[in-house]
């Protein structure tokens, strides 16, 4: 096979684990989306804050240190503790849960029969104070995640495409725990909303809210749940691409990355999500490949976007979403 | 006690259709335009000229711009920096190509170019609704900036890759370039924002205006009665557009003065735009302007208080600016989902009873 070809393979193959990570992300919003019509623009700054709660309890970080030394001049910052990655990642999980009560209890609640649209800049109004609210906690300095996750190219994987072509691809090891969690998420997903009580009652709800009312499905416990399982997601997806590149401020723009993968594999389908991902994660990357020398390079930052909106254009409701029908 | 319609008799379909049909409205509106133009260009130093009126007029008229789009059409946009940038590179491009070419035009001519753009992204619209379109308009955000950054020509092959804004006078006297005096700038933006404020508000109330709200009021039965979604949707990207662009263009050559696209059209901007007329109202230009002066006025006030007054670290400051905001835009939408014009509303109401709360 010619050079060539072998480098866009091996450019496709780190596209589509990097459409994972996105799909990870996406899976937030469908589910969310799903269950309360909401589409929550803060999924990507909740990765961010479950990712920094996470180093925070693992490092024994005081919350807002920073705040309480501006404050009364002292000078704290660790409790002093290291906790084992089993015991913070339930704790950040718990925190994920608490986050979910506390958003349906002082916002959804209120902005019940509002416009989608209205929920939707309602959403950005939460990504603002949750981006506001997680540095105030944890500081903003860029931190790593270390709860023992691979790091660096699989060796086995080079040596066996190089005795197999005589070149050896390069995939980080990270990419590839990355897409295992990432399909075990799906499957976990799937079975709960399938098998499990909650889970019937939280298609019901998704199906319609009336209809499940009056069945006696409480739709604000249905929705507490939803935003705590979305929580759960983002705490994967925030623990992924930490380990990728840091627990930073551009985590939470993952989110606007997430959109277009929504918009393509339609809002409303979880292995729409996963579809939506890998064709944008492979597509950027080829594009990017192919064709970016010739434009001047890092069409990464727009190339989603424009594929989205060229796809919607023809397809208003994504590859899998439902079909729109509009009443007067 | 006050905004008493006593004595006010209309006695035409003009007296009745005009903007401010209350006496006492009309003269508050007269005073205010006074100081504007008469004071504050007196008064005016450059510590309050780069921190809180030129920014303060420039915002307000991209809030005008978005209104338009957003508040009267229907059709959420996320795009508004990178239309921005569209302003500002075109007058910045016509400034440099035409040195002698009053400043003026060249700032319209960024308003024409960002309506050209605005159109060719809103054609979109007429298939995507809701927020599938807001995403979509994110393909412009990002495009646009990426274009301008990787482009040489937009910025003239300069090696910073930022473009400077050259002096031009007006009447004589500089209101671009390093030169510039506080209140030179002032008034220049405050005559744009102005006479385009005045227009978009009479173009609202007119018929291209109703066919807008047509449109965002339920488009489908829009269409029934006879508003061709078309023209509506694509008049109400190019006039928003338009706005914008004049936004950047002056953002550009009257506030900042020299621009890097990435840092100053960023999406941020966008957000900022949207959250100005959430705060302020959507549809509504008084509500423009309340929203702008909010969003601009607020961290300027927290930044003094927190950092000048209380000493503290001026990144708390910005993180508690963060909190408030969301805070805020969420309060906002959940109180008062008309925004700060609604607010105002309410008040008059009050305002015409009182002291007299069971009159009536």
């Amino acid at each position: 096979m010619s050079q060539q070809l072998l480098y866009a393979i091996e450019v496709s193959l780190n596209g589509l684990m990097a459409g994972v990570l996105y799909a990870l992300v996406a899976l937030g919003f469908v589910l969310i989306y799903k269950a309360s019509g909401v589409f929550n623009y803060a999924q990507g700054v909740m990765a961010l804050f479950a990712a920094l709660t996470l180093v925070g309890f693992q490092n024994g970080q005081i919350p807002f240190a920073h705040l309480i030394n501006e404050i009364f001049g002292t000078q704290v910052h660790h409790f002093g503790w290291h906790l084992p990655a089993f015991l913070s990642v339930l704790l950040a999980l718990a925190m994920m849960v608490l986050l979910a009560v506390i958003v349906e209890k002082l916002v959804l609640k209120h902005l019940i029969n509002q416009e989608p649209v209205i929920l939707f800049m309602a959403t950005i109004g939460l990504a603002y104070f949750l981006e506001g609210f997680g540095d105030l906690m944890w500081g903003s300095a860029i931190k790593k995640i270390e709860i023992g996750l691979p790091y660096g190219p699989s060796d086995s994987i080079d040596q066996f495409t190089y005795d197999l072509f005589g070149y050896g691809f390069f995939i980080d090891r990270l990419d590839i725990v990355a897409a295992l969690v990432a399909a075990l998420l799906v499957c976990f997903l799937t079975v709960f909303s399938q098998y499990s009580k909650i889970g019937r009652a939280l298609r019901a709800v998704a199906d319609d809210h009336q209809a499940a009312l009056s069945v006696g499905i409480s739709l604000r416990f249905i929705w507490v749940v939803v935003w705590s399982v979305a929580g759960f997601v983002a705490l994967v997806a925030g623990v992924m691409w930490g380990a990728k590149s840091g627990v930073q401020f551009s985590l939470s723009l993952i989110a606007l990355k997430a959109l277009p993968v929504l918009m393509l594999g339609g809002f409303t389908s979880i292995p729409g999500a996963i579809v939506g991902g890998l064709i944008i994660g492979v597509g950027e990357k080829l594009f990017d490949f192919l064709l970016g020398p010739l434009v001047g390079g890092a069409t990464e930052n727009w190339f989603a976007y424009v594929l989205a909106l060229v796809f919607l254009v023809f397809r208003p409701q994504g590859l899998f979403g439902e079909r729109i029908i509009e009443r007067v | 006690m006050f905004y008493r319609e006593a004595g006010d008799f209309r006695t035409s379909y003009t007296d009745d259709s005009q903007t401010f049909p209350i006496t006492f409205d009309r003269y508050c509106y007269f005073a205010i335009l006074a100081v504007a133009f008469l004071v504050i260009p007196f008064l005016i130093n450059d510590y309050w000229a780069n921190a809180v009126l030129v920014p303060l007029l420039v915002w307000s008229m991209a809030a005008i711009g978005l209104n338009i789009l957003t508040g009267y059409c229907g059709q959420v946009s996320l795009g508004t920096g990178g239309f921005m940038a569209v302003g500002a590179y075109a007058c910045y491009k016509l400034m440099t190509a035409f040195p002698d070419l009053s400043i003026v035009f060249c700032v319209l001519f960024g308003g024409v170019v960002t309506a050209l753009v605005g159109v060719l992204f809103g054609l979109p619209s007429l298939r995507i609704k809701g927020f599938y379109l807001a995403v979509a308009t994110l393909a412009a955000q990002f495009f646009l900036v990426w274009l301008f950054n990787k482009v040489p020509w937009f910025y003239n092959y300069s090696a910073s890759g930022q473009i400077n804004a050259p002096e031009r006078t007006v009447f004589g006297i500089a209101v671009t370039g390093p030169n510039v005096e506080a209140w030179a700038k002032y008034l220049f933006c405050l005559c744009f924002v102005f006479v385009f404020a005045w227009g978009a508000r009479n173009l609202t109330r007119g018929a291209v205006g109703r066919s807008w709200m047509a449109i965002r009021d339920m488009d489908i039965a829009a269409e029934i009665i006879g508003v061709d979604p078309l023209k509506a949707k694509l008049s109400a990207f190019a006039v928003s557009s338009f706005y914008i662009g004049m936004a950047g263009a002056m953002f550009f050559a009257n506030y900042l003065g020299a621009v890097e696209v990435t840092e100053a059209f960023g999406i941020n901007q966008s957000f900022l735009v949207l959250f100005m007329i959430i705060v302020g109202g959507l549809g509504s230009i008084l509500g423009s302007f309340a929203g702008a002066a909010f969003l601009v006025l607020m961290p300027v006030l927290l930044k003094n208080l927190l950092a000048g007054w209380l000493g503290w670290d001026t990144s708390i400051a910005t993180h508690f600016e963060f909190i408030i905001v969301g805070g805020l835009i969420v309060f906002m939408l959940i109180a008062e989902p008309h925004g700060m014009a609604q607010l105002w509303r309410i008040i008059k109401e009050k305002l015409r009873l009182w002291p007299f709360p069971h009159a009536n």
